[in-house]
């Protein structure tokens, strides 16, 4: 099977335009956007939109190109890699190409539809904001840095999408930098991103020489590639230790960016930034970037972390961790964003638990649906602050019986919450069952029973914001209450944590011109149209994948999860181009060989990419437990909402004042489990306080102190040697060598008598000596 | 022995003109002792000449001569000059060179 | 070592041109301030001319080789050549520094430091530039020297007489500093010149000979260099001078000092100590890398402890400067290429950095990071500026400063020629961790002083437009002077701006320069090193 003959198309082939178009649309809104009638959010929804229509083209090129091996060979779907050379140094080249496979067109199509809506939902969102054109650029720069690292061939070009990624995550979180919140919010995000970046530098560098010899002996490719990568993880030939700290490392980054324990911490913080930002960036793409890398890479991780043998590792840990932590900080927010970010970090920990135990669709998969869901969550919770409750996200201040007055936010909201929680037929039932039931089997019952436990409580953290939100009495501004301080400085100046101001001067006063004084009504159009469309994709995707119905319906496993098949490389060598936008050469596919790919080493003369994952056969007992427990969930929660919010129901009301384990539990998870703390505090002071101080304290008063000290003892010994040497010795040994010839002088003055008698005796005198002396030597 | 003859006599010369230049006090009568001396030296040149039997000795005499005949030119005219400044030639009084 | 003597005038003119403008101004009364600024700018600029056409007359095919290569008898008696040539090591360098100079020079146009003395100040400056180029362009060791040191007076004066308060001691101590390492430079050069049969101080000579001088021998002879090249680079625990000098000096000199001075020290290690003594690069190089990697933390640390502006960017020199010291440590390839990128990118981008603290500095006439906030606000082009040339010295990819930080640090993962792997290794997590603090000071510093609202101290007033003149009137009161950034700053910056983001596009156009040259370099050492 020849290149020529599979069918790839002119999208497929020129899918790296969906990147590169929107970083062209970047730098057109930056030279001229301000100068547009629309501020330069034309050219971004121009741009992505661009990015989206190429997407949808290679998808359905992706498809046609998957049908048609399966008609003929059922094998191997090659992907369609591009390389060009970047540049290169020392024999290593960089590249920057296109990957597309499965996995790129799916995030490439919801990256570039989710950025095309929030932009869309963002012109009436932030209409008459100050840095309009530069909110726009930053978005716009975001989607091409995220469309980048899907794309990504080698990890060169996955660092640079990266932190293409956090640059732009530090712009919009920070993009009301007036308020010190916001600012600080920025910082945290990037400065706890870049630690774990670490990994991802420290990673590639041992991957790269972990792979480079053996990508170029046995593929002609080099270490970056991911594909080789993959290749060489699964070769057998891999060393073990680079396979594991290489996938350790990586993790480590993915840790970062994806916001597992113990480095979430920045991810609720960044709610500081404008809504649109934390729908797009915070919870539907940016931060599934580490997943991304995980599933990108899987063959590493699947080999160095021992998931296929089914051990317990490092993900799978983690990923639970994080589920369980975050869905229990999500009880005790007030703010309505910081829940849907607790929550984000929650759903995080599923997609990690399920690559961590060899769940790779479902992970995949719920991807695909969180995004949907919750982007539309986040964008109705804009819409609430938009437009009914004066740009506060405080439920308990500023929001209740909402539902009323906007009903098709309340709507939206409900749907996407159930979905979240994981209703039938609703995408989360699919995706998160899915992982669910993965994780039980293969193997990892512990970790089966804390995902339910996780799926509990996101259907009753869910259920008591929805209560506090649309439901129950209306408070503060959701009750029509004009309080000026939300005209002030500071929309939560008197909030008790002070840090999650989202006002801003310009922003509030321009909208406090268009809805004046009336109270909350319903959002216009351009922020509905979104959210319903999101919401409709919500309670849609999950048919994607949906395994209850059988086969045809498991889209995703046939278009998305690459084939655990052995490929050929004997012929066709997978060849990096020498010139621009060649095509790599094709992997024919090889008989079927007996082991599984990812189990055993694969023959010689081929190459195994991806691992041969299993797949949990649906079981309606589990979906039914499942549903059991989610509306056990939502029951319990909302029963409880309404006695303690509403009816203030003596024995809840001060609970957690009266009962003393209570009283920690609330403080311990009200102090986020003081990780905070410890960072902010501790480390993060103490590096910048008293490391860096005793460093510098070190530079001054040591280092600098002995080249003073050389300076001033040079000069101390240059004036005692001035002083006793030069000026009593060697100047003492000139003016004695003076005086010595002076006396001597004195003393044979007498000689010069001048006397010519007296000379002619000395004459004739020395004559005669020296005569005598001749002749005693002669003789 | 006709050589050693001379040689005593040259000594005897020399030894008169040294006791000359260092006892005298008249600066004519040193001058005098110190072609005595040179004659003494010329006089061993010539008798050296003949025991040697080559005539480099008188040679180099020839010179002594002409360069003796030169020296009393000029010491007598500085006596001279002297003699017209201070009255005197006494050697003893001349001590301005005195260091 | 293989030569071509094509346009062999080219680098004489361009190396000494600025003495014609010197010649020029010395008889140019000191009053004629604008004639004089002039007469600079054009002397610069035509320097920078001959620099461009060196550019196009490069055969870039042929990098690796030295170009317009000229060899003349100097100083027969000690045999030293005045041998110069450029091959892709020496070229971005060299062709760097007349873009500096030419650049600092009309940012004096509107900036003269406060001292006043148009005249002498510009005529250090072209001085200066002499000593630069000379530095990159010479292939003998007399010449070298003599132009490395001739850099230091024009930059002694530049901090002592246009300095801010303790100009004094900063400027003594550089001086000093310097010469301290010089005189064991020197000593080792000797002691190379007469290792190797006493026959010439000619590059090449010694790098084919320097090979053959027994192991301990070349030990001793590094360490001399090292000193004389590591208290330049500065490298840690050799770089106390730095931050002073680079507080006390002008604007234009922490320019020149970062862009190019700090260069010289690592171009000399690339260029003479490593070739000529593969043995002894190979014993020092663990002690290099140590230092580098100390270097890199530890000037971090201290950027985090500073409370002054320019303080932080001069200490971040020494952070950056251990990345490229990591580069060289490795020996090999892929690490002395990300070094010798890494100097040009820092030079960019520290360059432009002290830029902006000069600026701000004549606005507020203050660098105290505690005062100063919101310039976002207040000349938002300025902080943008900041912004970028922050974000490019944390090492954001696309930019330039990212290309010289992780291949340096991909390179240590596995250097070369049997170095000890495992500490390479552990230094490289290190120097990773050493990211995350640049990225900690670096936006720490940015925090505080671009975003939030302006100080009430300064924000007495809205910004003037851009395009009024800064030094207008100097003395009044200072909150009429927070204006945005002025035209003839844009044109001082500009390609400072441009340059950071072409090389971070495509960092092929300096790689491909360098590479060649590097990879012969490196060939060579293995040729002495794995006979």
């Amino acid at each position: 099977m020849g290149v020529n003959t599979i069918p790839s198309g002119w999208f497929l082939e020129n899918a790296w335009l969906i990147a590169l178009i929107p970083a062209i649309g970047f730098a057109a809104i930056i030279a001229f956007g301000k100068k547009l009638p629309m501020k330069g959010s034309e050219i971004g929804l121009a741009s992505i939109t661009a990015s989206l229509v190429i997407s949808v083209g290679a998808a359905v090129q992706w498809i046609q190109r998957t049908n048609f091996v399966d008609e003929t060979t059922e094998g191997y779907v090659e992907p369609v890699i591009k390389t060009w050379t970047w540049w290169q140094s020392g024999g290593v080249e960089f590249g920057l190409g296109q990957h597309i496979d499965g996995l790129a067109v799916l995030l490439l199509l919801l990256v570039a539809f989710i950025s095309l809506l929030v932009q869309i939902f963002s012109l009436e969102y932030l209409r008459g904001d100050r840095r309009y054109t530069h909110f726009f650029a930053a978005l716009t720069l975001f989607s091409s840095g995220m469309l980048v690292m899907v794309l990504a061939e080698n990890m060169v070009q996955i660092i640079l999408g990266w932190e293409l990624m956090g640059l732009c995550s530090f712009l919009l979180i920070g993009h009301w930098w007036e308020d010190g919140a916001n600012s600080r919010a920025a910082l945290k995000a990037f400065f706890t991103v870049r630690v774990g970046d670490v990994g991802l530098l420290v990673g590639t560098a041992i991957v790269f020489f972990g792979a480079h010899q053996w990508a170029v002996d046995n593929l002609d490719s080099h270490g970056f590639s991911v594909q080789a990568i993959s290749a060489w993880a699964l070769s057998g030939d891999a060393s073990s230790s680079a396979l594991l700290w290489g996938s350790v490392a990586l993790f480590i980054a993915a840790i970062g960016k994806s916001g597992q324990f113990p480095l979430h911490t920045w991810l609720p913080d960044a709610m500081a930034g404008p809504t649109p930002v934390s729908s797009l960036l915070h919870s539907s793409t940016m931060v599934v970037a580490g997943v991304f890398l995980v599933a990108r890479l899987y063959p590493l991780f699947w080999e160095g972390l021992s998931i296929g043998p089914g051990a317990i590792n490092l993900i799978a840990i983690i990923g639970v961790i994080t589920l369980i932590v975050a869905a229990l900080l999500a009880f005790v927010q007030n703010d309505i964003k910081k829940v849907l970010a607790y929550s984000t970090v929650s759903q995080l920990g599923y997609m990690m638990l399920g690559l961590g135990t060899g769940a790779w669709l479902p992970a995949v998969f719920h991807i695909f649906t969180h995004a949907f869901f919750k982007c539309a969550l986040f964008l109705c919770a804009g819409s609430v602050s938009h437009s009914g409750s004066h740009h506060s996200f405080d439920m308990k201040k500023d929001m209740g019986g909402l539902a009323r007055k906007m009903p098709i936010t309340a709507g939206t909201w409900i749907i996407s919450t159930l979905a979240l929680a994981g209703i039938f037929p609703l995408s989360g039932f699919f995706s998160k069952d899915e992982i669910i039931a993965n994780v039980g089997y293969n193997g990892y019952n512990l970790f089966m029973w804390l995902a339910f436990l996780g799926a509990f409580m996101t259907a009753a953290y869910m259920a008591r914001a929805t209560y506090l939100t649309f439901f129950g009495t209306p408070r503060g501004a959701a009750a029509g209450e004009h309080h000026d301080e939300h005209h002030g400085d500071d929309a939560h100046g008197d909030d008790a944590h002070g840090d999650d101001a989202h006002g801003d001067d310009a922003h509030a006063d321009a909208h406090a011109e268009h809805h004046g004084s009336h109270g909350p009504h319903e959002s216009g159009p351009l922020i509905l149209v979104p959210i319903v469309v999101l919401t409709f994709l919500a309670s849609i995707a999950g048919f994607t994948n949906a395994v209850p119905f059988g086969e045809n319906f498991e889209i995703l496993k046939r278009y998305v999860e690459p084939r655990a098949e052995v490929v050929a490389i004997e012929d066709t060598r997978l060849t990096i181009a020498g010139g621009p936008g060649q095509s790599v050469g094709s992997l024919a596919p090889q008989a079927k060989y007996d082991d599984a790919c990812g189990f055993a080493a694969p023959p010689e003369g081929t190459v195994c990419l991806f691992p041969a994952v299993s797949h949990a056969p649906f079981k309606w007992s589990k979906g039914f437990l499942a549903l059991g427990i989610v509306g056990a969930g939502l029951v319990s929660s909302w029963l409880f909402s309404v006695a303690l919010y509403t009816r203030r129901d003596r024995r809840l009301v001060g609970l957690t004042e009266r009962f003393a384990p209570a009283r920690w539990g609330y403080q311990f998870l009200w102090n986020k489990y003081y990780l905070d703390h410890l960072y902010e505090k501790v480390i993060v002071r103490a590096v910048a306080y008293p490391i860096a101080a005793s460093a510098y304290w070190f530079n001054q008063k040591v280092l600098d102190r002995i080249v003073d000290t050389a300076g001033t003892s040079t000069r101390q010994a240059g004036e005692f040697v001035y002083r006793n040497i030069d000026q009593t010795l060697v100047d003492g040994a000139v003016n004695a060598s003076g005086f010595v010839a002076s006396e001597t002088g004195h003393a044979l003055q007498p000689v010069q008598s001048g006397k010519v008698n007296q000379y002619g005796a000395l004459l004739f005198g020395a004559a005669a000596v020296a005569a005598i002396v001749l002749v005693i030597i002669n003789v | 022995m006709l050589a050693v003859n001379f040689l005593i006599l040259a000594a005897v010369l020399f030894s008169i003109g040294v006791f000359g230049v260092i006892a005298r006090r008249n600066a004519v009568m040193v001058l005098m002792s110190v072609e005595l001396v040179l004659n003494s030296v010329m006089l061993n040149l010539v008798a050296f000449s003949q025991i040697t039997d080559s005539i480099d000795g008188q040679l180099f005499a020839l010179f002594v001569i002409a360069i003796a005949a030169a020296e009393v030119g000029v010491g007598l005219a500085m006596v001279l000059m002297v003699y017209r400044n201070r009255r005197s030639i006494a050697l003893d009084e001349l001590s301005e060179m005195k260091g | 070592m293989e030569i071509m003597t094509n346009d062999n005038w080219l680098l004489t003119v361009g190396t000494f041109l600025p003495l014609v403008g010197v010649l020029v101004m010395l008889f140019i009364p000191k009053a004629e301030e604008q004639l004089l600024k002039t007469v600079a700018v054009i002397t610069a600029g035509a320097t920078l001319a001959v620099g461009i056409l060196t550019l196009f007359r490069f055969d870039y095919g042929q990098a690796e080789k030295l170009q317009f290569f000229v060899d003349v008898t100097w100083i027969e008696v000690i045999r030293s050549n005045y041998t110069i040539g450029l091959d892709g090591i020496s070229l971005p360098l060299y062709f760097l520094s007349m873009v500096v100079t030419f650049l600092v020079i009309i940012y004096t146009w509107d900036n003269m430091p406060d001292a006043g003395n148009p005249k002498s100040f510009l005529i250090l400056m072209l001085v200066l530039q002499v000593g630069m180029a000379g530095t990159f362009v010479a292939q003998d060791l007399i010449l070298f020297f003599v132009f490395f040191e001739v850099v230091l007076l024009p930059m002694y004066f530049m901090i002592g007489v246009w300095g801010g308060e303790h100009r004094q001691y900063a400027s003594l101590k550089f001086f000093l500093y310097t010469m301290f390492g010089s005189a064991f430079m020197l000593v080792a050069f000797l002691a190379l010149f007469f290792q190797t049969g006493a026959e010439s101080f000619s590059f090449m000579h010694l790098v084919s000979a320097g090979g053959l001088i027994s192991n301990e021998v070349q030990v001793w002879i590094f360490a001399g260099m090292f000193l004389g090249f590591a208290v330049k680079v500065p490298m840690f625990p050799f770089h106390t001078w730095l931050p002073d000098a680079h507080t006390q000096a002008p604007t234009q000199g922490s320019v020149i000092l970062a862009a190019i001075l700090l260069k010289l020290g690592t171009y000399g290690f690339v260029r003479i100590a490593i070739p000529m003594l593969p043995e002894g690069a190979r014993a020092w190089a663990p002690v290099i890398a140590i230092l580098a990697v100390i270097g890199i933390i530890y000037g971090a640390l201290g950027c985090l402890a500073q409370t002054d502006m320019k303080r932080l960017i001069a200490f971040s020199s020494v952070a950056h400067m251990g990345f490229v010291m990591l580069g060289i440590s490795t020996l090999t390839t892929l690490g002395i290429n990300a070094a010798l990128f890494g100097m040009v990118a820092h030079g960019l981008i520290t360059g432009m950095l002290f830029f902006v603290a000069g600026s701000v500095k004549h606005r507020y006439h203050t660098l105290e990071i505690s005062r100063l906030s919101g310039m976002l606000k207040q000349m938002p082009r300025m902080g943008w500026i900041l912004g970028f040339a922050a974000m490019a010295s944390l090492g954001l990819p696309g930019l330039a400063g990212f290309w010289g930080e992780f291949p340096a640090i991909l390179a240590a993962y596995s250097p070369g020629f049997g170095l000890n792997v495992t500490l390479f290794r552990t230094l490289m997590v290190i120097a990773a961790v050493g990211t995350v603090l640049a990225a900690a000071y670096l936006l720490w510093l940015y925090q505080r002083t671009a975003f939030g609202e302006p100080s009430p101290e300064f924000s007495g007033q809205t910004p003037h437009p851009v395009g009024a003149g800064v030094n207008a009137d100097h003395h009044a009161d200072h909150h009429d002077e927070i204006r945005d950034v002025t035209p003839i700053e844009w044109i001082a910056w500009t390609p400072f701006l441009v340059a950071i983001v072409v090389f971070g596009v495509y960092p092929q156009l300096m790689f491909g320069v360098m590479d060649p040259a590097v990879s012969e370099l490196v060939a060579r050492l293995g040729e002495s090193l794995n006979p």
